[in-house]
């Protein structure tokens, strides 16, 4: 290494990682449904590209975790979006393309999708 | 990427209590579920939480799970990594409450500590250099190199206040500028990582935690005072620490942050290993010198001090372990950052390892103002078992206890000496009542006795017969006199040695004499121990109405020395008895008394 370029370089690469392990009371929580109905219909898949695109796209204040069966099996994939101080967003029926949608709208944007939104898909 | 990491800590306490094997099998299984693109392991130094290891976090939730075992692995993977329900039997307790798990920086272990020094223990791969980059290592080594002068250097430790973690306290700035200021075609750097205090783990736990914070401060220094090469004297009995820092020396090098023409500059440096034997004097800076050059490792008389001739007769500065693990993060966050914390004399933080008789024995780091109240209550858990607190001993052979009275006094460098202790490098040995004092003296002069080099009479004889004195007061046989002649002694070899071994020696006998007189008083005149420790002034007793007769004491006395017949009271034959006590652990009856 022969610059200050090189060693930020290396801090940028493993700041998403190294930021994993941080406590803050202020990040939004995206969490995953888990449990067996959950992974019987693909939500290990969901969950990967969540916490990936989150970490390449270095979004600080976002981590990206697992729970267990919320109740609603039927709508598995279900991702819950949960932001300080708003209501919770839950996003149902979900696979690895709509939650890159979630990441870069939602996250990123600002705006939830509505139309992967609970109340939207029981209309 | 991943979307989780279990981080399992590696130091050596955790080490001690299985986190290999912990660590070896939850590889093995993640593997087994195919999860092992997804979860990443990482090995990190102390958390802190000894006392409960092995220690393992689940990020991004921040579980903390206590006492993990081989066989727990299974289930964590199945039910956590993989489901999402943390395995609650296993979680820290104190994170456990009403609403769900609690972030760990709000349990009271956490929640009074200030980690600075510890920034990365636990938290970073200790064998990872890019992992310390991740949390802006070696940032303050670039900014000092393209931006600072090497005197704005040592102006910012000077206005930071920093003063050297090794126990005397001396200003880090000062030292600094001395060995600056002499000229000379080579200087030294120096790490003293010669930790050696019974009880004090605090520098081996930022060595095995976080390595690359002492190369990169030492790199600094090298700067600041116009020397390309440090050592770093560590101890031998400290293998996880020896092995970290030789990666640590390894990746540092291969990334040009070490050696020749760091980043780009005319700046060069280099730092090697030198391996302690476990002598204590070789804590002390002359000593430790003399043991670097290949010498005997004795001290000599000061002046002229290292900054003017030291390592190889050059300039050298000599810093702590901790003291350099401060330096990194005064120069990102500057000299004011620093400076606000703690009191008016003691700036920024302290690290203490709790030990003895309390509950979270462990690495705790805290501002500097503290009390020992809310280190020892708040944060330590309190005494354990219903005990009361009796005295705190911190300064390990060198200082001194502080009593049930000084509880409140807030901690730093200048309370600590006003009161009879010393801040000393950070062991903190908690006594309840079932601890005697005279015995605690003893222990720490038994330690000075041995590892004093032998060098100056006063330390080696004087320490000598100050031990005799208190074995005679500790088996009965002393006079009043004896106790006048030990605390002359005492002065006397305060004076008199050469080096601060000898010097402060007499500290643990000083101090427990000044808050604990009655005690040293109990055993010479009454010819006994109050707090039922000195084997000598002790004597069991069975009595006759609680006895039952069932013969258990007996059959497990070793040495044959309780008698009696079947349902009938035993009687003990003091001639025989040798005090071990097991008797009375044994008694299920609470018949067996000692006094």
């Amino acid at each position: 290494m022969k610059s200050l370029e090189e060693l930020k370089a290396i801090r940028i690469k493993m700041q998403g990682q190294v930021g994993l392990r941080s406590e803050d009371s202020t990040q939004t929580r995206v969490v995953v449904g888990m449990a067996t109905c959950g992974i019987a219909s693909g939500a290990r898949p969901v969950l990967t590209t969540l916490s990936d695109a989150v970490q390449s796209k270095q979004l600080k204040n976002v981590v990206v975790t697992q729970t267990g069966c919320i109740g609603l099996c039927q709508y598995e994939p279900i991702v819950e979006v949960f932001e300080p101080g708003k209501e919770k967003i839950t996003y149902v029926h979900m696979n690895p393309e709509k939650a890159l949608d979630v990441v870069n709208k939602h996250l990123i944007g600002g705006h939830p999708v509505t139309s992967y939104m609970l109340q939207s898909s029981e209309a | 990427m991943f979307r989780s990491h279990v981080l399992v800590c590696g130091g050596t306490g955790c080490t001690s209590s299985g986190s290999q094997k912990v660590m070896d099998k939850l590889n093995k299984e993640l593997k087994r579920k195919n999860l092992e693109t997804e979860v990443c392991v990482v090995p990190t130094g102390c958390h802190g939480l000894c006392a409960l290891g092995p220690i393992m976090i689940v990020y991004p939730d921040g579980t903390l799970y206590t006492k993990v075992t081989e066989e727990d692995i299974p289930e964590i993977v199945e039910e956590h990594l993989l489901k999402g329900r943390p395995v609650e039997r296993l979680v820290y307790d104190e994170t456990v409450s009403e609403t769900g798990l609690r972030s760990l920086n709000e349990t009271n272990f956490y929640k009074k500590q200030h980690r600075i020094a510890l920034r990365n223990c636990g938290i970073i791969n200790p064998e990872n250099i890019d992992e310390y980059i991740g949390t802006g290592g070696y940032e303050a080594l670039g900014k000092v190199l393209t931006e600072m002068k090497p005197q704005d250097v040592i102006q910012t430790l000077i206005d930071s206040g920093l003063r050297g973690r090794g126990g005397a306290g001396f200003p880090t700035g000062r030292k600094w500028q001395f060995a600056a200021m002499n000229e000379a075609d080579q200087k030294y750097v120096c790490c003293n990582a010669d930790e050696g205090d019974p009880g004090a783990f605090m520098d081996r736990s930022v060595l095995e935690g976080d390595p690359h914070v002492v190369l990169e401060a030492m790199a600094i220094a090298g700067y600041a005072i116009g020397s390309t090469q440090g050592y770093i004297y560590v101890r031998a009995e400290y293998p996880i620490a020896v092995q970290r820092l030789t990666i640590a020396i390894k990746q540092a090098k291969e990334y040009g942050l070490l050696g020749e023409h760091i980043f780009d500059t005319d700046f060069s440096f280099d730092i090697e290993l030198r391996l302690g034997a476990g002598a204590f004097v070789c804590g002390e800076e002359t000593a430790l010198m003399r043991s670097i050059e290949g010498n005997r490792g004795e001290p000599r008389p000061r002046p002229p001090f290292p900054a003017v001739k030291g390592l190889f007769d050059k300039p050298t500065i000599l810093n702590n372990v901790e003291t350099w693990a401060n330096i990194p993060q005064i120069i990102l966050n500057g000299p004011e950052w620093f400076s606000s914390m703690g009191t008016e004399k003691s700036k920024g933080t302290k690290v203490f390892a709790l030990g003895g008789k309390i509950r979270n024995t462990g690495l705790v780091e805290i501002p500097m103002g503290t009390t020992l109240r809310e280190i020892i209550f708040d944060i330590g858990g309190g005494i354990p078992n219903g005990k009361k607190f009796k005295a705190a001993q911190t300064g390990g052979p060198s200082g001194g206890c502080i009593s049930a009275e000084n509880l409140d006094v807030p901690i730093d460098y200048d309370n600590l000496i006003k009161i009879g202790s010393m801040m000393g490098s950070g062991g903190l040995i908690v006594m309840d009542e079932d601890n005697c004092m005279v015995d605690i003296a003893k222990f720490f002069l038994q330690f000075t006795v041995d590892e004093s080099c032998g060098k100056c009479t006063p330390c080696r004889v004087g320490t000598k017969r100050m031990l005799e004195i208190l074995d005679k007061i500790t088996s009965g046989k002393a006079t009043m006199d004896d106790l006048d002649k030990l605390e002359e002694l005492c002065y006397h070899v305060k004076e008199n040695s050469l080096c601060a071994l000898g010097q402060s020696a007499p500290n643990p006998v000083l101090s427990t004499l000044r808050y604990f007189r009655d005690e040293y008083v109990a055993h010479i005149v009454d010819k006994r121990c109050p707090a039922g420790v000195c084997k000598a002034l002790l004597s069991y007793k069975i009595d006759p109405d609680k006895c039952r007769g069932c013969t258990l004491c007996a059959r497990n006395c070793p040495v044959g020395a309780i008698t009696g017949v079947v349902r009938e009271p035993h009687v003990i034959d003091h001639e025989k008895c040798i005090k071990c006590g097991t008797c009375m652990d044994n008694c299920k009856f609470g018949a067996i008394s000692k006094e």
